[in-house]
């Protein structure tokens, strides 16, 4: 492992292969809390949080499912200290920087359900990224998630003012604006390090 | 008469794409053929069903306070069998389908269900009610995949359908066309719900 393989996983993380644009992880959240730039980067920044830590922890858990054998249980173990990372998370955030635990609300215990978490805890296994791969995957994963959901935040804040057909009003016209930022992000594929 | 007004919840009115917004994730992703669509459409209708009598059944054993955590690791169980079966039986569709297998555990369908519907009704009406709103979810998926493989590749299930001469749109099968395709569509719900909500109206007057 070379810094140049560390560098091509997180280029590939937030440009080539973002969460949102490329591999549809975490469009929830995306769609969901993306009215408003605020709430829109402090949740892409507590899922980035929640994302490497998730990588970190998920890591020695499979370690363990493999030694016993119950690398079938994966779904289930992953799922589980990941809803007790995000209720830590939780507490840790009410206690010290209770401003953004309120900015956050009830966006903070969804990050359960979040795609993305999940999902780069199970992409880890299956590109057998080691320690140090998964942090970084975790990390640059959630830096992609902020990139879109500042991007789409910032986009949306002004699509209100826009004058679209009735029927694509709210919802319809954000997943094609969405649709036009993929297709942007697009111009990045072929991007390497070599 | 109840299971006619939830069957067109399910599929209509409260469609969980379409009008609940739910599950968008694996709606947008894995739609770019009718195999695809079919056998996570079904997969999902599955474990909504069974997950939804599961927690019917506990409605009254699980605490308020943990409820979330116990639904979720109903659901993951169940989504571990099926994922189990898939690998044994149709090898082909679980590759295909990848990542997004195991991810039905955070789908915001189930979930929802659970915390909408299960938890407060009979374990007969929250069976139903899996069935059908898995059938709506199925239909959609299916609808996206037609659109997408038919214009995308010229193909459907595999068959070549279009004329040779005709070039295929690629973009629809990239990620671009996932969401334009399920922007588009929820537009076209948008515009029949308030076309038959006038239309509603126009009849009581």
């Amino acid at each position: 492992m070379s810094v140049t393989t560390l560098l091509a996983i997180s280029l590939g993380a937030i440009l080539t292969n973002n969460f949102i644009f490329a591999q549809f992880l975490g469009c929830c959240p995306f769609l969901g809390v993306s009215k408003k730039i605020d709430t829109a980067v402090g949740m892409g920044l507590a899922v980035t949080f929640v994302m490497g830590l998730a990588s970190a922890f998920c890591y020695g858990i499979n370690i363990i499912l493999v030694k016993l054998g119950l690398e079938y249980m994966q779904t289930v173990a992953f799922i589980l200290v990941i809803a007790g990372l995000v209720q830590f998370v939780e507490m840790f955030l009410k206690k010290s920087i209770p401003s953004l635990y309120t900015a956050l609300g009830v966006y903070l215990p969804l990050i359960t359900t979040n795609c993305a978490v999940l999902g780069v805890a199970l992409l880890n296994v299956q590109n057998s990224y080691n320690f140090i791969e998964s942090v970084i995957y975790g990390i640059t994963g959630g830096l992609g998630f902020l990139l879109a959901i500042f991007l789409f935040a910032a986009v949306r804040e002004q699509l209100e003012f826009a004058d679209n057909p009735k029927a694509f009003d709210g919802f319809p016209i954000a997943l094609i604006t969405a649709g036009l930022m993929a297709l942007a992000f697009m111009g990045f594929s072929g991007l390497q390090v070599w | 008469m109840n299971v006619k007004k939830q069957f067109k919840e399910g599929l209509i009115t409260q469609n969980p794409v379409l009008v609940q917004l739910l599950g968008m994730c694996s709606t947008m992703a894995i739609t770019t053929s009718i195999m695809n669509g079919l056998g996570m459409g079904v997969s999902v209708l599955i474990i909504l069903t069974l997950s939804n009598i599961f927690i019917a059944l506990l409605r009254k054993i699980i605490p308020d306070e943990v409820r979330i955590a116990c639904y979720i690791v109903v659901i993951a169980g169940f989504v571990t069998c099926v994922q189990l079966l898939l690998k044994a039986y149709l090898p082909a569709l679980d590759k295909s389908l990848g990542v997004f297998i195991p991810l039905i555990v955070v789908n915001c369908i189930i979930l929802g269900r659970a915390e909408a519907f299960a938890n407060k009704n009979t374990v007969g009406a929250s069976a139903l009610d899996g069935i059908f709103q898995g059938l709506g979810y199925t239909v959609v998926l299916v609808i996206m995949c037609f659109f997408r493989e038919l214009f995308g590749s010229g193909k459907l299930m595999g068959f070549q359908i279009m004329p040779t001469s005709y070039t295929p749109a690629l973009l629809l099968v990239l990620p671009v066309g996932g969401f334009l395709c399920l922007g588009a569509l929820i537009a076209v719900m948008q515009w029949a719900l308030a076309k038959s909500a006038k239309k509603k109206e126009g009849t009581k007057q």
